[in-house]
């Protein structure tokens, strides 16, 4: 028997407020595997954001590899097939994708009541409620990612070795979790959905244009290639494409940036510290609207 | 159990729309394991009241206490003690029932027994059995209403808090939504309903608060409010539809009669009089009264005062009034916007 027994007197419910550590961690798990499983099932039963998610980057990558395939050797850095240059911005472009949507359902939670409902419940943290998406989207986005991957492969665009796999799995994670914190914020500080789905629309295809996805910085004017070069998702592009290349060193340079080389370490690390920033800008408004 | 203390609250005041006083220095004390009604019109404060004490919504001034704990300093555990059932029905449509009551059970961290024990009870308190599987999406209102009702009680609170529960309802949940409540009042849960259906807090209730314009205006037991009334009503109509002149004419006869209270002319009524009339024989003296003057007799009825008069006497109007004369008023818009976080 737990908590709230009707027998439960004013002065026990006091006293349990401030509970010690491993009962508080049992209930954040409790509280957190529960509202994870509601997106999940959520998403069994309509899995059309899931199907979508694989088939837009699926066409990218055929289309696109399909249009450039008699690209002029010698055109990209490196000399491989445009299809195997194209494979990485696409994985890339598809857990992006993907973690964009992340503040969708808790938008849609916020406008329908429900998680006024969630609020009511005594929450040992109300993070329980982020970390549940932060873990739904992350998920679903490597799936999707992997499908790509998968997909490439039999493409003939390549397949990376167990520590490449490794570089991209941890890049992918680093990217998901920064854009994860950054569509969360958006779902909380917009007023409504019509106006997170026009953000999420207008910031998709322009970040990915003005990144290395399609073409190297060497291909693009100026202007574009300074772009290109400050835009984050070229930072999760380049590594993943040098984990495709075969062997894999953090020291090594994997972009030619107009102010200078970049290294694969000095990528994952602009990720590591966007993501923690992006999560600590947001968080005095998570702890706004969820107090 | 509950007791609210001089909240204040206002909304908006930005530059699209003038600032709302929802509360103005409302007090409330609600004993332990009543039935308690709020009873008021759209915009009397009802909704504001109940989703500060569920800590959804922090006062400008004021506190609140539930059974000693001070729900501004110690919102969880004020969370504990009580289920919140609100007036917009929030539900997963594409969670079944049962699901979502699992969900709510987790989030008030019920063991996984416990959890299932109190799943079958509830289902089977609220009738619920027949379709609980199905997707929420497919429910009726009665049947939301009883699912949300159901969740609220999961934890087995102490103190039930309801918002509008059986607002737009078929007769039949209605029904037994009123029959759970009662039987909950009965084991000793205390209840804490809002509603502007007066028949209903007269019914359930066993004190009421009436609210208007963010404050308490009559508290008490129903019979109470009602006796300190005071005297019978009658509604007289001398025909279908008299005039102004005939009215004042028929107020002043009867004016004088022996246990005639008052006499006031309706206008809206089609100059039918309500009179407030006390003593056993006064209906046989205003007929004859009435004969004598060569005056018809179109209706006559006599009923004891209801709570509609209570809150006339408070506010100079009736309920139905002041329901109307908010109707135009209200965005439902501003609202919802108001309740999201």
């Amino acid at each position: 028997m737990t908590s709230a027994t009707p027998s439960l007197g004013p002065v026990r419910a006091v006293s349990e407020g401030p509970s010690p550590g491993p009962s508080a961690f049992a209930e954040i798990r409790q509280e957190t595997l529960a509202l994870t499983r509601r997106l999940f099932v959520q998403l069994a039963r309509r899995p059309s954001t899931l199907v979508a998610g694989i088939l837009q980057p699926l066409i990218w990558l055929v289309l696109f590899g399909a249009l450039f395939a008699n690209a002029p050797a010698g055109l990209l850095p490196g000399g491989g097939s445009y299809g195997r240059f194209l494979g990485a911005g696409v994985i890339v472009f598809t857990a992006f994708s993907a973690a964009l949507n992340a503040g969708l359902p808790l938008m849609f939670d916020r406008e329908f009541g429900f998680l006024n409902r969630l609020l009511v419940a005594p929450l040992r943290s109300r993070s329980s409620i982020v970390l549940a998406s932060v873990l739904y989207i992350t998920s679903l986005s490597l799936v999707q990612s992997l499908a790509i991957m998968v997909t490439a492969a039999l493409l003939g665009y390549g397949w990376p070795g167990a520590t490449g796999l490794l570089v991209v799995l941890v890049t992918l994670l680093l990217l998901v979790f920064a854009v994860t914190a950054l569509s969360l914020g958006l779902a909380f500080a917009l007023p409504g959905h019509i106006e997170l789905i026009a953000v999420i629309f207008v910031a998709n295809l322009p970040l990915l244009f003005a990144s290395t996805a399609l073409a190297p910085i060497s291909f693009m004017p100026a202007w574009l290639g300074w772009l290109a070069a400050l835009n984050p998702l070229t930072f999760a592009i380049e590594p993943i494409r040098a984990a495709y290349g075969g062997t894999f060193d953090l020291a090594n340079v994997v972009l030619n940036a107009p102010y200078g080389d970049v290294t694969a370490a000095t990528c994952l690390g602009i990720l590591a510290a966007l993501a923690v920033g992006l999560f600590l800008a947001i968080r005095p408004l998570l702890d706004r609207k969820l107090t | 159990m509950i007791e609210l203390q001089h909240l204040s609250k206002r909304y908006g005041g930005g530059s699209k729309q003038a600032p709302v006083q929802a509360l103005d220095d409302l007090c409330l004390s609600v004993p332990e394991g009543s039935l308690y009604g709020l009873l008021g019109p759209n915009g009397a404060g009802k909704t504001t009241a109940l989703r500060i004490l569920c800590t959804l919504l922090a006062p400008d001034t004021g506190s609140v206490s539930v059974a000693g704990v001070d729900g501004l300093s110690d919102p969880r555990a004020i969370r504990r003690l009580l289920g919140y059932v609100a007036q917009e029905v929030a539900i997963d449509k594409i969670l079944a029932g049962r699901e979502l009551l699992a969900l709510r059970g987790d989030l008030y961290h019920l063991g996984a027994a416990d959890r299932h024990r109190r799943l079958v009870e509830l289902i089977d308190l609220l009738g619920m059995d027949a379709w609980i599987d199905r997707r929420c999406g497919t429910y009726s209102g009665g049947m939301r209403r009883r699912l949300d009702l159901a969740a609220g009680l999961l934890h087995r609170p102490r103190l039930l808090v309801l918002d509008e529960p059986t607002v737009g309802l078929d007769i039949e949940s209605r029904a037994a939504i009123w029959q759970v409540l009662q039987q909950l009042r009965d084991q000793g849960t205390t209840i804490l309903l809002s509603s502007h259906y007066l028949e209903e807090v007269d019914a359930l209730a066993d004190r009421l608060a009436i609210l208007e314009a963010g404050r308490v205006i009559a508290e008490g037991t129903p019979e109470a409010l009602k006796d300190a009334l005071g005297g019978d009503r009658v509604t007289l109509r001398v025909r279908e539809f008299s005039d102004a002149a005939e009215a004042a004419r028929v107020q002043d006869l009867l004016q004088g009669c022996e246990g005639v209270r008052q006499v006031v002319v309706n206008r809206s009524q089609g100059y039918s009089l309500n009179l407030v009339v006390q003593g056993g024989d006064v209906i046989e003296r205003l007929r004859r009264q009435l004969t004598e003057a060569a005056l018809p007799v179109f209706a006559l009825a006599q009923s004891r005062p209801s709570l509609d008069d209570v809150y006339l006497q408070a506010t100079g109007r009736t309920l139905m009034d002041a329901e109307l004369s908010v109707a135009g008023l209200r965005d439902p818009k501003v609202e919802r916007k108001q309740s999201m976080r």
